[in-house]
């Protein structure tokens, strides 16, 4: 008896997990992919057909396609697109792991009191509010802003430099944006490296670059990664930035998802762009997943 | 095991006793400071080729700093290091012909077995070849053939600990540094290490030095020792004249068990030298050429192992004194018995008894009245 409540209150407690996913990860995914599979329709919602119950489930099933998947693949908009968001969402990495690996490193290496004042500077850009500080973007790189002030100012720029609304803008945007979820897991890995295997490394013969390259590098392999999830992923579908910073060039995925469901209204287009962007996201992280285990398995 | 008849070659070799000998490591007048704390004060010291050298002292003390000056690690804010005569006072780790073992291995977790070993030889640009090869014979030489696939996660401590010294071997250091070696091993491996150690110490010519804080450890190991406190050196010499004749009563606390007496000289007769105590009388002891003034406060030292135990009155003794028994400390080899001699408030000592024959009734037990008594040479003559 007081084993089966031992054993159904663990399950309840397992149980909650798989709950949270399938209420709040899972029937959304369902919801969307049914309404990828439809058609466009002037109704509220706006789409057909509409579920009436199971008596009528077959001719349901047999209304859904996949017309606008192949739409997708056709408009060479969309796969430009996407190419497009992967292209910056790598830059963005790229340049966040470029600029965060050395500021990691400098904090690990800082004393303890620095280390904490330090942590604190990174971690203070998210008091304010995510927006207020891509719109204070919009104040330093228009033309006449205040970057454009300062250099003339220096006499280092004659005529303005027209920084927003392109590329460069949204990148700069993005890493701001994006710098301290690839600085902090490099720092949590680097700050955990034993010193001393550097100290050996240095007896047996190694340069500090070096030691750097065989020892510092490949132990914190696991924060690169996890920084450049953590900066890849939300990039890629990133909307906001390239919308308030971007141009009409930099037409990012997740900008026309917002505009084939609020200009367009075609809710099952925007669905379908969606879920295609999930699999794009998704199926790297599984296959990395796969030869991490692999990996590990053969060791 | 060490081949010829060991003993005898041990003893002859005494290179700090010849003015010939050319000095492998010389500290010169070497001092470092970490803020206001001097870790080793204007020390001076010479190693010799081929020696056995443990540096003892408590944590704190020093010692680790002064290895690490030795590798490199750390800079002296004044006075130079030599290595074969050529100063490498301002030489980075990385070109220094010296190999340290560090006490917690710093085995390369990303790599296994054989390419931790093999990393310092990568380093020197080696042939392929001729690193495998030189990584081959290391294990075999550390008796790890066959484990150069593992990742050092899958390695017990022992293991852990003959991989950090076979990378620290590979390179053929001029001289070898041990920090702590056997710190993380349990007893019974720690003895078998540190013969291992030895024997391999003296089959491949090198110069080690360890730092410990296990007096044991640097007494079973090395041929020379040296004793440090607060940054400076307080005694350097082989492990018995340390342990038989200390320097000071540092030393002689430190190292082994000890009872002290304190007193007066109250007579100087050629070699023997009495000396009038407030619990133990006057103690009679033989000193060589004693520097010592009538009527001087001095302590005397006598180790556990130098008293002699009755429960009779000795007779025809030079020392002797009553006291009770108040603790029995049975460990198994040795029996330490705390005897307070002087009544209540008197003074406790220990007395160290061999269990040479299997008894299991005692001879003593706790309140017996007994009487201890040692002769001339047991004592020690200290300045307080």
């Amino acid at each position: 008896m007081a084993v089966s409540v031992a054993t159904s209150a663990r399950r309840l407690v397992v149980a909650v997990p798989y709950l949270w996913l399938l209420l709040f990860f899972l029937a959304p995914f369902v919801i969307v992919l049914r309404m990828a599979l439809s058609d466009a329709a002037t109704a509220l919602p706006p789409y057909a057909p509409h579920f009436e119950g199971l008596s009528t489930i077959g001719s349901f099933l047999s209304q859904l396609d996949l017309e606008n998947f192949s739409l997708i693949t056709d408009d060479p908009l969309y796969w430009q697109s996407y190419l497009y968001s992967l292209r910056i969402a790598a830059l963005t990495t790229l340049i966040a792991l470029g600029i965060g690996y050395p500021l990691a490193y400098a904090m690990a290496a800082a004393s303890r009191r620095w280390q904490g004042l330090l942590l604190v500077l990174v971690i203070l850009p998210f008091w304010t509010s995510f927006l207020i500080r891509v719109y204070a973007w919009i104040g330093i790189l228009r033309p006449e802003g205040l970057l454009d002030m300062v250099l003339g100012g220096l006499g280092l720029a004659g005529e303005p430099l027209r920084l927003l609304n392109t590329e460069t803008a949204v990148l700069i945007g993005m890493v701001y944006s994006y710098l301290p979820f690839m600085v902090l897991p490099l720092f949590t890995t680097l700050e955990k490296l034993d010193r001393s295997l550097l100290e050996a490394a240095a007896d047996l013969g190694s340069t500090p670059l070096t030691a750097f390259l065989t020892v510092t590098l490949p132990l914190s392999l696991p924060g690169i990664l996890a920084g450049c999830a953590l900066v890849f992923i939300p990039a890629v579908g990133e909307f906001v930035i390239p919308d308030l910073l971007g141009g009409p060039d930099t037409v990012m995925i997740g900008k026309v998802l917002w505009n084939e469901f609020f200009s367009n209204r075609d809710w099952p287009l925007a669905s379908a762009v969606a879920i295609v962007l999930l699999i794009v996201l998704v199926l790297p992280l599984v296959l990395l997943q796969r030869a991490r285990l692999a990996r590990g398995g053969a060791a | 095991m060490r081949k010829s008849s060991p003993g005898s070659v041990r003893r002859a070799f005494q290179p700090w006793n010849d003015p010939a000998a050319k000095p492998l490591v010389e500290f010169r007048g070497v001092t470092r400071r970490f803020g206001a704390v001097t870790a080793v004060g204007d020390l001076s010291l010479s190693l010799y080729p081929r020696e056995f050298f443990a540096l003892l002292g408590p944590s704190g003390c020093g010692k680790t700093t002064l290895m690490r000056m030795l590798a490199g690690f750390e800079r002296p804010d004044a006075g130079e290091i030599l290595l074969d005569g050529v100063d490498i006072t301002a030489v980075p780790p990385h070109l220094r012909p010296v190999n340290m073992m560090f006490q917690s291995y710093a085995l390369f977790p990303h790599l296994n077995v054989a390419d931790n070993v093999a990393y310092g030889l990568k380093r020197e640009g080696l042939p392929r070849v001729e690193i495998a090869r030189r990584v081959e014979e290391m294990l075999a030489l550390v008796k790890l053939e066959g484990l150069g696939r593992r990742r050092p996660d899958q390695l017990s401590g022992g293991q852990r600990q003959r991989v950090a010294l076979a990378r620290a071997l590979a390179k053929k250091p001029k001289l070898l540094l041990l920090d702590e070696p056997m710190a993380a091993l349990d007893r019974k491996l720690r003895e078998a290490t540190q013969f291992e150690l030895m024997d391999l110490q003296s089959e491949l010519g090198m110069t080690f030095m360890v730092v410990t804080h296990d007096q044991d450890e640097a007494m079973t190991m090395a041929d020379r020792m040296a004793v440090m406190d607060h940054g400076k050196l307080v005694q350097i010499g082989p492990p018995d004249v340390i342990y038989e004749a200390p320097a000071n009563r540092h030393v002689a606390e430190f190292v082994g068990d000890i009872n002290l007496f304190e007193g007066r000289v109250a007579a100087i007769e050629g070699d023997l030298v009495k000396v009038e105590t407030s619990f133990a009388g006057t103690i009679e002891l033989d000193e060589e050429a004693p520097a010592l003034g009538v009527g001087e406060p001095v302590l005397v030292g006598l180790r556990p192992e130098k008293i002699d135990l009755g429960h009779d009155e000795p007779i025809g003794v030079a020392n002797k004194v009553a006291g009770e028994i108040w603790d029995i400390g049975y460990l198994g080899d040795f029996t330490m018995i705390q005897v307070m001699i002087g009544g209540e408030d008197g003074q406790l000592l220990k007395v160290a008894l061999a269990n040479r024959t299997r008894r299991i009734a005692r001879p003593f037990a706790w309140e017996d009245k007994v009487w201890l008594s040692w002769d001339i040479e047991a004592g020690l003559v200290l300045r307080p």
